[in-house]
């Protein structure tokens, strides 16, 4: 099996998309929290131990005087509460990846997740080194845009307005490569379906907790008819 | 900076830790070398997908549709990502594509 660099040449193709959803999102980041007056250091060190794209978009509305802990904390929890359920399909192929699954975990953002979930793993590459790769990579994209976003981020000459629909357009090409296995069309419509119901009754901040319980309870009620020639997706 | 050194790094160890432990919670109740029970293994093979459709609805969730331009550019840059890449299969092509004409949309047509 051959090793790491080998792995990150054929892992990097797969997370182009990523790379320019975060480098743009990561500017924007790194714009707004400079305004706050946190120069590129500052914007690097969220990106290196918070790595989160809305949950750090939020982060920055938190450094005004009388902030309470108890705030942050909940805040924080809400708008990432959906990504305690990315875990379940991971638990094996993390558990087998010995101390380098706790920097897996870390990275579990909404697009590490999918490319992880989702990628058929080449052949002649060793399966945990290519994830991994997937996973360090995509986390450079997004301090490397922070970064920038802090340090030249209004200097920017041309107009970027619209490019964060490159993460819209990733998700959407996941969407059409899973439903090409009929076996994940039930899923993919419970999901959209869930997740559209709850945005019209909770609106676009309040909706992601209801849509994953509705969801999850969807997959369970189905599940005698959704494991009759289930594959698995994820290992 | 609005606050201290010390209180901001505060900030930030609070939201990297309350994040963390969202991404954690799977692995504290399933550790390494306790069986996974059938259904949570079910649930973890059936909520990608799942999942995946929730976050297309989650990338456009503050699309305006009720008031212009209607969500146009949004659906049209949907379609053509999701046509391209049902008849091509090439993922850079779809969504390069599709953020282009996202792009051009938003700033010289609507």
């Amino acid at each position: 099996m051959r090793g790491y660099r080998h792995a990150f040449r054929k892992a990097f193709p797969y997370t182009i998309p990523v790379l320019t959803g975060y480098l743009f999102i990561g500017i924007a980041f790194g714009v707004m929290y400079a305004e706050k007056g946190y120069n590129f250091l500052w914007a690097m060190l969220m990106s290196l131990l918070v790595y989160a794209g809305s949950g750090q978009y939020l982060a920055v509305n938190f450094f005004v005087p009388g902030i309470s802990f108890v705030q942050v904390i909940f805040m924080t929890l809400m708008v990432n509460v959906r990504h305690i359920f990315y875990g379940i399909s991971l638990l094996d192929r993390f558990h087998s990846m010995g101390k380098k699954r706790w920097y897996m975990i870390f990275g579990l953002t909404d697009e590490t997740y999918s490319l992880l979930c989702t990628t058929k793993v080449p052949e002649d590459v060793d399966e945990e080194k290519f994830l991994f790769a997937i996973s360090i990579m995509n986390q450079s994209y997004w301090v490397i845009g922070s970064v920038i976003g802090s340090l030249a981020g209004t200097l920017i000459p041309f107009n970027s307005e619209g490019i964060d629909f490159a993460m819209t357009a990733l998700f959407v090409v996941i969407f059409v490569e899973q439903w090409m296995d009929k076996k994940n069309r039930v899923p993919e419509v419970i999901g959209v379906a869930a997740a559209f119901v709850c945005l019209q009754i909770f609106g676009a901040d309040n909706f992601v907790l209801p849509s994953m319980l509705l969801i999850v309870l969807l997959l369970f009620v189905g599940r005698t008819r959704l494991e009759r020639g289930g594959e698995k997706v994820c290992r | 900076m609005p606050l201290s050194v010390g209180m901001s790094l505060l900030i930030i160890l609070a939201v990297a830790l309350t994040t963390f432990a969202t991404r954690v919670v799977p692995f504290l109740i399933f550790p390494k070398g306790k069986e996974i029970p059938d259904v949570v293994q079910y649930l973890g093979r059936v909520l990608t997908p799942a999942v995946i459709g929730m976050l297309v609805v989650y990338c456009l969730k503050t699309t305006p549709v009720l008031s212009a331009p209607y969500g146009i550019p949004e659906a049209a840059a949907v379609l053509v990502t999701a046509g391209l890449h049902v008849w091509k299969r090439n993922n850079l092509l779809s969504i390069g594509a599709g953020t282009v004409l996202y792009m051009f949309l938003v700033q010289a047509v609507f």
